[in-house]
């Protein structure tokens, strides 16, 4: 089987993968969201209202660097680096988060929740929200609020409500869970962000559409730099936002190698890696059927990456189909290798790439090693790397907290 | 005849309503869970539901997701719980069909076993039907195909909020009974009933001959009362589930005499002057 770029259906399947497995309670709310979204695709208005902010607030384009240092270090390929980390808060969280917002305003609902794992989605949405007058709510993991303090208090400044997660495992699974229940009694008023490719349709597609200016930029860009396609584009995976926002652009070009990368966390036992694509199996979680890291009694399994953004036992319902079309190959990078990441582009480049990035630039500048030098390779530089600051000093065994 | 069937069959012909308790599994621990099921049969329940705890249950409210995580974190596993109905149904009042067993299951846990093999097995330790909060009639047509085939219910719920057409819908491919979500919301205590409540059952009375039982936010004998007219039963989840949050400082006899006094004085409202 191809993969197509004509998914979801109308039911939001990806193949076999996705679907709506939620409460009756948000049948009718998702279904209005699929309406609402369906026309504001299609309105040039809006469209119009989405780049503005994107060109004005966020500052796209984001360049396409030629990162030569790193390209001399791998010995291969060519390697440029897609700058996520330029937009304003620092990642590509902003992209969906403007889109969701704006459309928040068109359907006239004056609320918006959204769950954060370890704050970057959190901070992007209380940002559209501050800017576009919504109140804002977002859920987060006890174990999070903790180790994120700095972007609690971000939140918090630009006017947002964080709701502290004290249910279940305390972290980004349980504030999805959390953020749910939310939405299922305050869904006439408010509008529930969610921040990854995850959850019922249509927020895999819709989330995907938004985050699509992502590939969308690096294909033009490719095409005026050089000429031509990249060979090689590679992203992480976590949810799967800015992997697939980058990646369905280039489905249809089929000589452009796609390459996601899970946290490999400390090993492949169960409980200490959040590689769902490469160890897990279909089942549901949130909302979708994807793939998912069970036990074997079919409970979600615990996770662990050094990267708070890619620490999540589910993944996106497309990336789920191309896996299995075999469209995108996925592959994992471990704890300490996305730390050599974390050095290397450090070192070589000065630009301190998030941890979640690092492990896409462990796998890139592999890839790009055991290519010609006239080949390219693109690797989405999801966000910067300052909320890891304390996180990798921490396991450098130094203490930079006050 | 499958035992939820026959159940409404003879309340209705009795002018009698059914009361629904719903007890989560493992919680503290499985034999008090078959004394709980049990002793709610014993104060008059008519149905008793089972909650199989699940890590991620988004169709649940915060205090039956604290009882899960009780539960699976003691390593509580679905063969046990089967175990478990297995041997409550080997006696009375459960033996003989009287009062029928549900379980109330995320989809999730049915998939990882298999729909058909999760279906066989739960028949075959003894439930007669089961309702998959998170299995909306779009996703459900697989399930309600092999659960006809096997004459186990399919319970589905129709909430405040789902619009009249599909309400319809829903009600045509529910067996058993029509689940009636009575408020915006997951499953927890509410202090009051939604006047909207009485009108939405009201017209859904108009539209299926199926029993229809409401819950969700029901906690007090007050609720029960204004409920029973227009339905054929009510259940209550959480106001029950909350008593097991002590279960650690009490002994097995007290929990179960606290649980069961609860549900008789529920027993006895949705009764009293019928």
């Amino acid at each position: 089987m191809t993969a197509s770029v004509a998914v979801p259906d109308q039911e939001g399947r990806f193949g076999d993968f996705g679907g709506r497995y939620v409460p009756e309670t948000l049948m009718h709310a998702l279904r209005q969201l699929t309406d609402h979204y369906e026309m504001a695709r299609n309105d040039p208005e809006f469209q119009k209202q989405f780049e503005y902010y994107l060109k004005e607030y966020v500052g796209r384009p984001s360049p396409l660097y030629f990162a030569e240092r790193l390209t001399k270090e791998a010995g291969g390929a060519r390697i440029y680096l897609k700058r996520e980390d330029l937009n304003h808060t620092g990642a590509h969280k902003i992209n969906n988060c403007i889109g969701q917002a704006l459309l928040t305003k068109r359907m006239g609902k004056p609320r918006v929740i959204a769950e954060t794992g370890a704050g970057q989605h959190g901070v992007a949405s209380a940002t559209a929200c501050a800017l576009f007058g919504l109140k804002c709510a977002v859920y987060m993991g006890e174990e999070d609020v903790r180790r994120q303090k700095l972007n609690v208090f971000k939140m918090k400044a630009m006017g947002a409500e964080v709701i502290v997660v004290t249910s279940g495992s305390r972290t980004l699974r349980d504030a999805v869970n959390e953020a749910m229940r939310d939405w299922m009694a305050s869904v006439q008023d408010t509008h529930y962000i969610i921040g990854s490719v995850i959850g019922p349709h249509p927020f895999p597609a819709m989330v995907r559409d938004f985050q699509a200016v992502i590939g969308s930029e690096t294909r033009q860009q490719c095409m005026e730099k050089l000429g031509r396609l990249p060979d090689v584009v590679v992203a992480c995976v976590g949810g799967g936002s800015n992997s697939a926002g980058m990646f369905y652009p280039f489905v249809g070009d089929h000589s452009v190698q796609l390459v996601g990368v899970e946290a490999g966390g400390r090993n492949p036992h169960p409980g200490h890696h959040a590689a769902t694509l490469s160890h897990g199996k279909p089942g549901v979680l949130h909302g979708t059927f994807s793939y998912v890291l069970q036990d074997d009694d079919g409970q979600t399994a615990p996770v662990h990456s050094i990267s708070a953004g890619l620490d999540y036992p589910g993944v996106g319902p497309e990336h789920s189909y191309w896996k299995d079309t075999e469209r995108v190959h996925y592959t994992s990078i471990s704890d300490a290798e996305a730390l050599d990441g974390f050095s290397i582009a450090s070192r070589l480049e000065g630009i301190l790439p998030a941890l979640e990035t690092s492990h896409a630039i462990v796998e890139g500048m592999r890839l790009a090693a055991k290519r010609r030098k006239e080949d390219v390779v693109v690797i989405c530089f999801s966000g910067r790397g300052d909320k890891d600051c304390f996180e990798v000093a921490r396991l450098q065994g130094e203490n930079i907290e006050e | 005849m499958n035992a939820i069937d026959a159940l409404f069959q003879r309340l209705r012909s009795q002018g009698r309503k059914a009361f629904i308790p719903f007890i989560p599994a493992g919680d503290p621990d499985l034999a008090a869970s078959a004394a709980l099921i049990e002793e709610c049969a014993r104060r008059g329940a008519s149905l008793v539901e089972i909650g199989f705890p699940y890590s991620d249950p988004i169709a649940d409210g915060s205090v039956i997701q604290a009882s899960y995580t009780r539960a699976l974190d003691k390593g509580l596993k679905v063969d046990q719980i089967f175990a478990m109905i297995r041997e409550v149904k080997a006696k009375e009042p459960f033996k003989s069909g009287d009062v029928p067993l549900v379980g109330m299951v995320s989809y999730s846990l049915v998939h990882h076993r298999g729909p058909e093999a999760f279906i066989k097995t739960a028949m075959e330790a003894g439930l007669a039907g089961a309702i998959v909060p998170d299995l909306p009639v779009e996703e459900a047509e697989r399930l309600s195909l092999l659960a006809a085939s096997h004459d186990f219910k399919l319970i589905h719920l129709v909430t405040p909020t789902t619009p009249r057409d599909r309400a319809t819908r829903i009600a045509k491919q529910s067996t058993g009974f029509l689940y009636c979500v009575s408020v915006v919301g997951i499953t927890g205590e509410r202090s009051q009933i939604p006047p909207e409540l009485m009108d939405q059952l009201r017209w859904l009375r108009t539209q299926t001959a199926l029993p229809m039982c409401v819950g969700f936010g029901i906690s007090k004998p007050e609720h029960v009362k204004t409920l029973r007219e227009g339905t054929d039963g009510v259940i209550v989840g959480s106001a029950l589930v909350r008593r097991l949050e002590k279960a650690s400082s009490l002994s097995r006899a007290e929990l179960v005499k606290d649980v069961g006094e609860q549900v008789a004085a529920l027993v006895a409202a949705l009764h009293e002057g019928i």
